[in-house]
């Protein structure tokens, strides 16, 4: 049975900050960015930022995982009278997509009518590619932080690395990945990378942790994104076109858990994205399957996990990740499933997941840069790293 | 062309902390013994070590010596020093399944090797690596060397 509010929550308004290549955003500050994606998102939505009276966060309301994020704070800056919910998803990147979930929940208790999501990023002060190694160790992080795997990127390609093995996966179906987001970045305005690239230029660049190079990397980079959600039925009234939640999960197994953070994970989810089992449930939610996606938005912080998502979300089966990549589905214009049509975090910019949100909006109202023909659903995920997974299923009608 | 063979990261670059509840791992790494913590009720091991037992939410602990012998779950190879001070050099995180304890992980290094012979499969054996306040910290050689 499909869940009873599919569609009753709808994104209303989405806005954001340029995006810069790391540091420099500065002198901005961050709350600057904050207040500009959201009075953004508000003029997209045709609302008065003085409406505002929620906020659903993730990534425990931290900007880029070393600034905070506070409700109280922005209220003052932007003069917000009242609000209703606060709250954020735990852990990290892994709820982006979740948090249009949160943002509903919301709306459907009665708690707040018009509700912000956002998401900041500054990386002068740290850089997230290197994160663990920069940060001290506590008693549970000193069983991995010796090992000199030093960012996320390191980590992940410890499970790269099994699922070459496991499955004959090979670094031809990462570099498809790399340059399917390239070439969609390229008439892209807001991309930070927009040369394109060939498979030559892949296969020279530096190993930054053997079998994963710099360009399987996602972008260091700077910026905020804003989502409004309401009610449908005060969508009907605003300004764009809206876009419906048709389901929202986040959570995840223990069998994932910690996932890269502790390389824990049961035999049967080392290689994988950690999202087989809120898939699942996602598609009971929504009452749709794989079939039904017109385009997928997929958290890429490292091109493997885009193709082992690929497998979790059941768009091939679990180890045919990579001959699906390679077969060019993946392609806008040509593939069966065109994939990260903004370019991704691979080539466009990284505000932890928010990109992919935003694009599938402007995919379900039409005014995509690289609009998929009649694109009625859009599936869009949250980072696979420690839990919560998320997943996010929005559509037109 | 040189082979190359794998380091440990430097030593003095490496310090770990404690609570009451993984110090006995720490404590026995000092005498160069591996050992993991198992549930005296169920016999469930558990790493890193942890209050519960996840299995019976026992809190009893009966500290495992094991032989110190591994194989490679999966592993990296990294060419570029994490520290912007020392100059790059090559060392390999491995994943490694604990023998003598079911179930068990540990992230570690594998020194001593030449990567292009690294193979997920490979079995290991522990070694002991300085680091900062005294502490040893296990690290792994491939076998038959």
């Amino acid at each position: 049975m499909t869940w009873e509010y599919s569609n009753k929550t709808a994104i209303v308004g989405i806005g954001a900050t340029d995006y810069y290549p790391r540091g420099q955003s500065l002198p901005r500050t961050m709350y600057e960015l904050v207040g500009e994606a959201i009075l953004n998102a508000c003029d997209d939505a045709g609302l008065n930022v003085k409406q505002i009276d929620g906020f659903a966060y993730y990534s425990s309301a931290t900007a880029g995982y070393t600034e905070v994020m506070d409700s109280a704070d922005i209220m003052e800056m932007l003069g917000i009278p009242e609000i209703g919910f606060t709250a954020t998803l735990t852990s990290g990147g892994g709820g982006s997509a979740g948090s249009i979930g949160l943002a509903s929940a919301a709306i459907i208790s009665g708690d707040a009518n018009y509700v912000v999501t956002v998401m900041a990023l500054q990386q002068a002060k740290g850089r997230l590619g290197t994160v663990y190694g920069d940060k001290p160790s506590d008693p549970i992080s000193s069983f991995v932080q010796p090992s000199g795997l030093v960012g996320p990127g390191h980590l992940m390609s410890v499970i790269a690395r099994r699922h070459m093995h496991l499955y004959g996966t090979r670094r031809e179906a990462f570099a498809e990945i790399v340059m399917n987001q390239r070439a969609n970045a390229v008439n892209r305005p807001t991309a930070v990378r927009r040369n394109p690239l060939t498979k030559e230029e892949y296969f020279a660049a530096p190993m930054l942790a053997d079998p994963l190079c710099r360009l399987d990397f996602c972008l260091e980079t700077d910026g905020a994104v804003a989502v409004i959600t309401a009610a449908s039925e005060r969508a009907k009234d605003l300004k764009q076109k809206p876009v419906y939640v048709r389901a929202a999960t986040h959570g995840g197994r223990l069998d994932w858990g910690r996932a890269f953070a502790g390389m824990k994970m049961s035999d049967d989810y080392f290689t994988t994205a950690g999202n087989k089992s809120i898939a699942e449930r996602l598609y009971k939610k929504a009452g749709l399957g794989p079939e039904d996606i017109d385009v997928a938005l997929i958290y890429d912080h490292f091109s493997p996990m885009v193709l082992m998502q690929l497998e979790d979300y059941g768009f091939c089966k679990r180890g045919e990740g990579g001959p699906f990549v390679e077969s060019g589905a993946l392609r806008y214009g040509t593939g069966s499933l065109p994939v990260n049509t903004h370019g991704g975090q691979l080539s466009e910019a990284y505000i932890i997941g928010m990109t992919h949100i935003r694009e599938a909006v402007e995919q379900l109202r039409g005014t995509a840069v690289n609009q998929v023909e009649n694109a009625e659903v859009a599936l869009v995920t949250g980072g696979p790293a420690s839990l919560p997974v998320s997943g996010l299923i929005l559509q037109s009608e | 062309m040189m082979t190359t063979i794998t380091k440990a990261l430097p030593g003095e670059r490496i310090s770990i902390t404690t609570n009451t509840i993984t110090e006995p791992f720490w404590q026995a790494a000092k005498d160069k013994r591996l050992t993991v913590p198992q549930c005296s009720d169920c016999g469930t091991f558990r790493m890193p070590p942890r209050p519960y037992c996840p299995d019976c939410q026992s809190r009893a602990i009966n500290w495992v010596q094991l032989p110190g012998t591994a194989t490679i779950y999966s592993f990296a190879v990294c060419d570029r020093s994490p520290y912007p001070d020392v100059p790059d050099f090559t060392y390999l995180p491995i994943v490694v399944d604990l023998d003598g304890a079911p179930g068990t992980r540990l992230v570690s290094n594998l020194i001593d090797a030449d990567p292009q012979t690294v193979e997920i499969g490979a079995k290991v054996t522990v070694a002991w690596h300085s680091i900062n306040d005294s502490w040893l910290l296990p690290v792994f050689r491939l076998q038959d060397q």
